[in-house]
């Protein structure tokens, strides 16, 4: 069933006419701006975001808790990271990201550690102030190799009113001068995890950022110094990513955050240049950074080969011949690696047709990745977008692409019911029911426990995971044997 | 066969004289044999001192959160008795400026019905301060919990504005549940028309003002050996003013009202009315002393 571009723009009409048409008139009205077709040559999607979910459906959306605590300083290995507030928050939420790190898990490193203040009814009664001085003195004496504390405020925290703040202060002049941050995610807070990323940049930069004695990281600085902004090293991507980046002789000096250290931030400072992966996440600080310190930021993309090549060109702009030639050479390096994934691949992906609902980035970044195999996106959303990320997004998508932004349950799964896509990517919420529905399935926040995707090595597993979800001889057998 | 429980609440703006008009009516209702349960709702814990001669009592959540958790404790741990047997909780809370003094309230409340406490007794009544200024303040006057609020309030303008306040939260449960307002209870203060004006403003409120209770010193010399007047000078005139309330409040089971709330314009016409307010001089808002 291939469509023209105009029958593909009918279809996807009557399809948003049909899922707005079961809503209450209120409700329909307010969700009709949040779906589109696109048009070749506007200057976005044609879609309002960053507005509060409606009441009565189902969103996908996490709040700012997630997006602070498992989003942007959870993966900052060295530091240990306090769920405050009751449990459920820090426990359901327990190393989901899949952010890879190397150190001693208990010991130097706590990524995958759960800790939490575990409220209690009388601490929400009498303050859990206390409780909180008392966790950080625990930590401390039983983890003392932890390089800093992190305090992930729950909705109550917020409730209460509880003064972390001050207990951070309190604290950290106790045990020399500590890296104590008091962060206010609570959940209840903003309309999506995207606050959650705005607050944790913010308190990077309130907290971490010239409050520690120079003297602590030393530091040598070279001219092709460059932070990794933005990569969160889910199934170890900012690895392949940051290989590519030392071999046309750069220095990475930071990760954010994936398999990053507190000494990693403070330093990040004394970069020449800063790239930033996740724009959505961590846009906020890299502006900090140009404004306070004068470092350029360049957004780049290694999802898929002509991405990566276009990127590894872009960033090698900002500095000297010998960078630019490093850069042409990783690409020639690559290349036949490349062809080799294309050719056993393609073959077998070509034309295949993909939706996507993603978080803030991957819904536009992954789309070249797929292109590269011949495959075609023609449906595509985000959770917690703003509007700069739909305009980014309209160098990505096609005419008659369908945008869906803060997509409900419903409306998902009527859109993948009526365009039969060979191959959804979204999240672990939406993974069964399509599966169940008979189409292919991967998971796009975490790779669906692979990875890593990004760079040139991320982009044969991807290659691979995507022939291995839509070719699967399982599809074969899922039609019911009276049916047959 | 026992008669049904009553359940009534104090509510009134704070340093009305809410605890001291509630434990003298409650002693004299004891006096008419009925069982009482008095549960205190306020963070300084001072409902019940006047029964139990106490200056104040260990509360259900300083217990709790001794003990480790309100399930920790024992119904005995937390209720005393006092004068004519009238037993006596303290809900209490977090220090002024912590936590969460409106969810102590829920977490006494339930742990007091959960445990028992209104097995046995006739009345059970609540002391809650001030305003009704969070969910959990509003905890006796939801569903299933006081039927009937009384409003001790005086003829003092902030009084007022207090009752009409609690009105209206009163009026949103009202609508929900089966909570009504009981009447207005006058604490004289002696201010001008005060009799005349609490009048009106239960009139204004659709409800009674269920009795005026007179001034009078022999209730500050019974405070200082925490006492009530009843315990103090059962003979006193005063006394005998907390029995008539008290006799009213018996007799006004079922037949409270869903309560009008009115205005901030509508009360300070009232006031004004009544010469409480002076009319505003439009002239003079928001001219420093230096402008005039």
């Amino acid at each position: 069933m291939s469509l023209t571009l105009e029958e593909a723009k009918v279809r996807n009409k009557e399809l948003i006419d049909e899922v707005l048409g079961a809503y209450p008139e209120k409700a329909g009205k307010r969700r009709a701006k949040h779906l589109n077709i696109h048009e070749e040559g506007k200057s976005d999607c044609g879609v309002k975001s960053n507005i509060k979910s409606l009441p009565g459906v189902m969103t996908i959306r996490g709040c700012a808790y997630a997006g602070s605590k498992g989003v942007v300083w959870g993966p900052i290995k060295d530091m240990i990271h306090i769920s405050h507030g009751p449990v459920g928050c820090g426990q359901y939420s327990w190393a989901t990201r899949r952010n890879y790190y190397i150190g001693t898990t208990g010991i130097d490193t706590f990524g995958t550690m759960q800790f939490t203040s575990d409220f209690q009814e009388k601490d929400i009664v009498f303050g859990g102030d206390k409780k909180l001085e008392k966790l950080l003195d625990e930590v401390e004496a039983l983890f003392p190799l932890n390089k800093g504390i992190s305090i992930q405020s729950e909705c109550p925290i917020g409730l209460i009113g509880d003064d972390i703040e001050a207990v951070s202060k309190k604290k950290s002049k106790e045990l020399g001068g500590k890296t104590i941050v008091p962060v206010r995610c609570e959940g209840f807070r903003g309309v999506s995890q995207s606050l959650g990323h705005h607050i944790a940049n913010d308190m990077i930069r309130d907290w971490v950022f010239d409050k520690t004695d120079p003297a602590k990281n030393a530091f040598e600085p070279s001219p092709y110094d460059v932070a990794i902004i933005g990569d969160y090293n889910i199934g170890g991507d900012a690895w392949s990513s940051r290989i590519l980046l030392e071999e046309m002789g750069l220095r990475v000096i930071a990760q954010w955050s994936g398999d990053g250290t507190i000494a990693e931030i403070e330093n990040t400072p004394k970069a020449k240049l800063n790239v930033l992966h996740c724009y959505r996440s961590m846009n906020y600080i890299s502006r900090h950074m140009e404004e306070k310190y004068g470092i350029p930021w360049v957004e780049y993309n290694f999802f898929g080969p002509s991405k990566i090549e276009a990127s590894l060109r872009e960033i090698a702009s900002h500095f000297d011949d010998k960078i630019k030639e490093g850069a042409e050479r990783v690409i020639a390096k690559y290349k036949p690696m490349v062809e080799a994934v294309i050719e056993r691949f393609k073959p077998r992906l070509e034309g295949k047709k993909v939706m996507l609902y993603v978080g803030g980035l991957r819904p536009r970044h992954v789309i070249g990745a797929y292109e590269d195999l011949g495959m075609e996106v023609v449906g595509t959303g985000y959770e917690f977008a703003h509007n700069d990320d739909y305009q980014r997004t309209t160098d990505y998508i096609k005419d008659s692409t369908l945008v869906y932004d803060d997509v409900t349950g419903y409306e998902f799964e009527k859109f993948v019911e009526k365009i039969q896509p060979d191959l959804v990517g979204s999240g672990i919420k939406e993974k069964y029911i399509f599966q169940k529905m008979g189409v292919p399935f991967r998971q796009m926040h975490s790779w669906d426990y692979s990875g890593p995707y990004h760079g040139y090595d991320g982009f044969a597993v991807f290659a691979r995971d995507m022939d291995m979800a839509i070719n699967s001889p399982v599809w074969g057998l899922t039609r019911a044997p009276w049916l047959k | 066969m026992s008669t049904p429980l009553r359940q009534i609440a104090f509510y009134g703006k704070g340093g009305i004289g809410k605890s001291t008009t509630s434990q003298n009516t409650l002693a004299a209702l004891a006096e008419m044999g009925q069982k009482i349960l008095i549960v205190g709702c306020d963070p300084k814990a001072d409902s019940t001192r006047l029964i139990l001669h106490a200056k104040a009592q260990d509360t259900v959540l300083s217990l709790a959160a001794e003990a480790g958790s309100v399930e920790d404790l024992e119904l005995e741990d937390v209720m005393k008795v006092g004068y004519r047997d009238i037993r006596c909780v303290e809900s209490g809370g977090p220090e002024p400026g912590v936590g969460c003094a409106g969810r102590g309230v829920i977490t006494s409340i339930n742990f007091l019905e959960e445990n028992g406490a209104y097995d046995g007794v006739d009345y059970v009544s609540y002391d809650v301060l001030g305003d009704v200024v969070c969910g959990g303040f509003a905890m006796p006057i939801r569903e299933n919990k006081a039927q009937e609020i009384y409003i001790v309030m005086s003829g003092e303008m902030m009084a007022m504005y207090a009752a009409n306040n609690i009105s209206k939260g009163i009026l949103k449960y009202a609508n929900s549940g089966g909570v009504r307002l009981g009447g207005l209870v006058c604490n004289e203060r002696q201010t001008d028309k005060e009799l005349e004006l609490a009048e009106a403003l239960a009139k204004k409120l659709g409800t009674q003002l269920i009795h005026f209770v007179p001034r009078d010193n022999i209730v500050q010399h019974a405070e200082l050996r925490r006492m009530t007047v009843l315990e103090y000078d059962p003979r006193s005139k005063q006394a005998d003013e907390y029995r008539q309330l008290a006799k009213k409040i018996h007799a006004n089971a079922g037949k409270g009202v869903i309560p009008t709330p009115i205005t901030m314009e509508e009360l300070e016409d009232l006031l004004m009315e009544f010469g409480i307010m002076k009319k505003e001089d439009e002239s003079i808002i928001g001219k420093a002393a230096v402008a005039a």
